[in-house]
């Protein structure tokens, strides 16, 4: 690194910015100076942009089903490329904006701190457009990523140290401060004037709010079958339609195991389980298995909850929280008619009692250690 | 033949350099040095001065703190130089050797006719007592103590770590008398542990030990391993270790009557010359290991030790009182273009999934590589879960959190997390694999340091 980018040369300020492009394109020639002398050619930059990898599936698809919810609800007929290409162009500047912003405020603290800027917030800025309506305002969205960064993560001490995961906080943060904008009916589609009839721009979960023949006889412009649900051509946040490009996700997370499958597979067990009480109960009429495919329930499960700092830390923990985030999202879902969707606050809540179901695995380890008896 | 102890959990790591069985030659050093800092928590006070003659087994150190305890010379020779650093720290005592070697005469003694403090008296007065290291903590055993047992492991898997069956064949009687000797300082007896998937070893021989087999990878080997596996320690309770060379060292002590620490050393990594075993005493100096390396010093990092635990001690160092390693291994300076973004690196070796050598391992099982001290990537703080860490460590704790309660010193939590039962070399395989490129050993290190402070 250049002289003047170094302490007390004139540009140190930007030490933290130009070591972080530095280290992007080499790995540096540091050195182990303590404990082991060689170490594994894994790091965390490779660890994060895997994440981003398995999310992208997800994005192009999300891309495209912007441009293909327009077409549906406007009556024109565009092929593959056209309603991607419209669909790329309004959801570039939410990329956009999540990256300026979020980074920004990433490589200011990592200065502030004296340290080198941590790869978090690739995979955060990258998640939070595909979990948020692609109308939203992007200066909301400015503010929403503002807030999670430094509230979020920095006060807690950046990357590693945080008790949310900052995509999920960003997404809560503008849920509870502009409710308008991010429920009901106008922000799902980009319309415009001209609109289909039966239009609707409601997603499938605010339909199946209503009951299962609600979601079934919508006579909406899109199909609300299981099948479409599961392929993804319904109105929703920008990533979290298609359940086949999140699986494709999953695919690569579990096979590089960046993420836990403990987490995945509980999660799922969790809504499976409270969606079929529901419905031997009759509480509800939805099948269980909708719940897995409609709203933000595959990418929450998928690329959420299993956020390595802020899911649960300890292997049991892990079934724990991720039965219980499964479970709640499919309790708010039916028993809060309020809020259509539940997996946000079931992530949220999850994250929360993380650590405190870590605490009590421990301990519980930690009693049954010291009771066990040995021969000598 | 007793029960076999399968570890599930750990990692073989394949670096290139295993020394060849072979002993190339003996390496009678100009210099050896006295090194206080091969002992954890001494306080060393001088009893030579510059000048004076010594023989092999003369006091040169005695701990302040429990003058019982004295470490002697390796060699017989003059004293040469006592090398001090800053505030006057005592760093070493150089000693130029004599041509004829000679020891100190303590007598030929039957173990068996011996009563324990007897053994004790002995093993103090010839120096060899700081073999004997106590659990927890790592330091010196505390002769007025008696420990719950003793544990004495025969089994290397640190990578390029000297293979005792090959390095202690010729030593199984020495051995066996140093067994006999120190079983008698502890009601616990001696547990030897052995590799469950070595046949024939000559270590088997021994007796009067209770014998544990261990099958499994990397950290099978570690001391804090096999005894969490065996027998737990607890707290107000401690457990003595002693490597194989330290028995051998004990043994020859009371069948011939001298004070012999040679041994045979494997020099090996992936920079050395024909890695093969020399025979040596501790305190050699690693420059007279030339042949080995040859002109580019520079670019070697020159371990005492294995790779993953041992001391990097340069060319001008000397080999540790313990040690029976020496690694030699390229300083990873060079930069590597877009290395983490590659999908494949072919010429590094990880464990990770996101690399797919893993799976390469499958198709090249033997495949070896040539690693270097490049750290990888940038230190950051722990992302990955603690489960990533506990995979690669075949202990019944939650390294993480051990690790954690190190850094916030808690004491507290780091005795519920286990400090007692591990030394920084336990975790080593959870440092080599962490992305975040944190040092881990140290901050175990950092831990034990503060209870030692505060346990006194």
């Amino acid at each position: 690194m250049n002289k003047i980018f170094e302490k007390g040369g004139k540009l140190y300020w930007l030490h933290s910015t130009i070591d972080a492009f530095e280290t992007f394109l080499h790995v540096p020639g540091t050195v182990a100076r303590k404990g082991a002398h060689i170490r594994d050619a894994v790091d965390i930059k490779r660890i994060m942009i895997i994440a981003v990898i398995a999310a992208a599936p997800a994005a192009l698809f999300g891309m495209w089903n912007v441009g293909y919810q327009h077409a549906l609800a406007t009556g024109i007929s565009w092929n593959v490329f056209q309603a991607f290409w419209f669909g790329f162009l309004k959801v570039l500047p939410l990329f956009v904006v999540s990256y300026l912003v979020g980074l920004a405020i990433e490589f200011a603290s990592a200065q502030i701190r004296g340290e080198e800027v941590n790869e978090g917030y690739l995979v955060s800025g990258f998640f939070i457009p595909l979990i948020v309506p692609v109308d939203t305002p992007l200066w909301m969205l400015a503010i929403a990523v503002a807030f999670a960064v430094i509230f979020g993560k920095e006060v807690f001490g950046g990357t590693g140290m945080n008790i949310i995961n900052p995509a999920i906080l960003t997404r809560a943060f503008l849920f509870f401060s502009y409710p308008n904008n991010m429920s009901g009916s106008q922000c799902w589609i980009e319309a415009g004037e001209k609109v289909v009839d039966g239009f609707s721009g409601a997603t499938p979960l605010a339909l199946a709010a209503d009951g299962f023949d609600a979601l079934a006889n919508a006579g909406v412009q899109y199909s609300t079958s299981f099948w479409t649900m599961f392929w993804g051509g319904i109105p929703g946040s920008v990533g979290e339609t298609s359940v086949i490009a999140i699986l494709l996700g999953a695919i690569i997370l579990l096979w590089t195991k960046v993420a836990s499958w403990k987490v995945m597979l509980s999660s799922v067990l969790g809504a499976v389980f409270v969606g079929g009480i529901a419905n031997l109960s009759g509480a509800s009429d939805i099948p269980f298995w909708y719940h897995l495919v409609m709203g933000g329930f595959a990418f929450g499960t998928v690329f959420m909850a299993t956020d390595p700092v802020t899911s649960a830390q300890t292997e049991t923990g892990k079934w724990i929280y991720g039965f219980l985030i499964g479970a709640i999202c499919v309790i708010i879902r039916i028993f809060n008619p309020g809020y259509a969707e539940g997996m946000m606050l079931a992530i949220f809540l999850g994250n929360i009692f993380a650590p405190l179901i870590d605490h009590c695995v421990v301990n519980a380890h930690i009693k049954a250690k010291n009771r066990k008896q040995y021969e000598y | 033949m007793s029960e076999t102890i399968v570890l599930k959990k750990g990692l073989n790591i394949p670096i290139s350099g295993v020394a060849e069985k072979r002993l190339s030659k003996t390496v009678n050093s100009d210099i050896v040095a006295v090194q206080p800092a091969n002992f954890k928590a001494l306080l060393p006070r001088l009893l030579v001065k510059e000048g004076d003659s010594v023989l092999a087994g003369s006091p040169v150190l005695q701990d302040k703190k429990n003058p019982d305890i004295i470490i002697s010379s390796p060699v017989s020779g003059v004293v040469k130089e006592i090398v001090r650093g800053e505030k006057r720290k005592l760093l070493a005592v150089l000693i130029q050797r004599d041509v004829e070697q000679k020891s100190v005469d303590f007598g030929v003694k039957k173990v068996e006719a011996l009563s324990a403090d007897e053994i004790k008296a002995a093993i103090l007065g010839s120096g060899l007592w700081p073999f004997l290291v106590q659990r927890p903590y790592g330091i010196i055993a505390n002769p007025q103590a008696e420990p719950k047992a003793i544990f004495v492991s025969a089994i290397a898997t640190a990578p390029l770590a000297a293979d005792p069956d090959f390095a202690f064949a010729t030593e199984v009687n020495a051995i066996q008398t140093g067994i006999s000797a120190v079983a008698k300082l502890s009601k616990g007896g001696v547990h030897l542990s052995l590799d469950a998937c070595v046949k024939n070893s000559p270590l088997e021989r021994l007796n009067g030990v209770t014998k544990h087999y261990f099958k499994g990878k990397y950290p099978k080997g570690c001391l804090g391993v096999q005894i969490s596996h065996i027998s737990p320690i607890r707290k107000d309770e401690i457990v003595w270790t002693i490597t194989l060379q330290g028995l051998a060292a004990i043994g020859k002590l009371f069948s011939k009557g001298v004070c012999d620490m040679s041994r045979k050393v494997a020099v090996s990594g992936p920079m050395a010359i024909e890695p093969s075993y020399i025979s040596c005493v501790p305190g050699t100096a690693i420059s007279s290991l030339k042949p080995f390396y040859g002109s580019n010093a520079e670019e070697i990092r020159f371990v005492s030790g294995d790779v993953m635990c041992g001391k990097n001690v340069g060319e001008q160092g000397y080999l540790g009182f313990a040690d029976n390693t020496i690694t030699l291994i390229k300083e990873g300076t060079e930069k590597e273009l877009l290395g983490w973004a590659r999908p494949f690196r072919f010429k590094q070796f990880s464990s990770d999934h996101t690399y797919f050598n893993w799976c390469l391992g499958w198709l090249t099982p033997k495949r070896t590589f040539d690693m270097d001290t490049n750290l990888h990537g940038g230190p950051r703080a722990f992302v990955m879960s603690d489960g990533y860490y506990a995979h690669y460590l075949p202990m019944d704790i939650y390294p993480l959190y051990l690790v954690k309660a190190c850094l916030a010193g808690n004491i507290e939590k780091m005795e519920q997390f286990g400090i007692y039962e591990v030394l920084p070399e336990d975790l080593a395989v959870c440092e080599f694999a962490d992305p975040s490129k944190n040092n881990i050993q140290d901050i175990i290190a950092q831990g034990i340091d503060l209870m030692l402070k505060e346990m006194a």
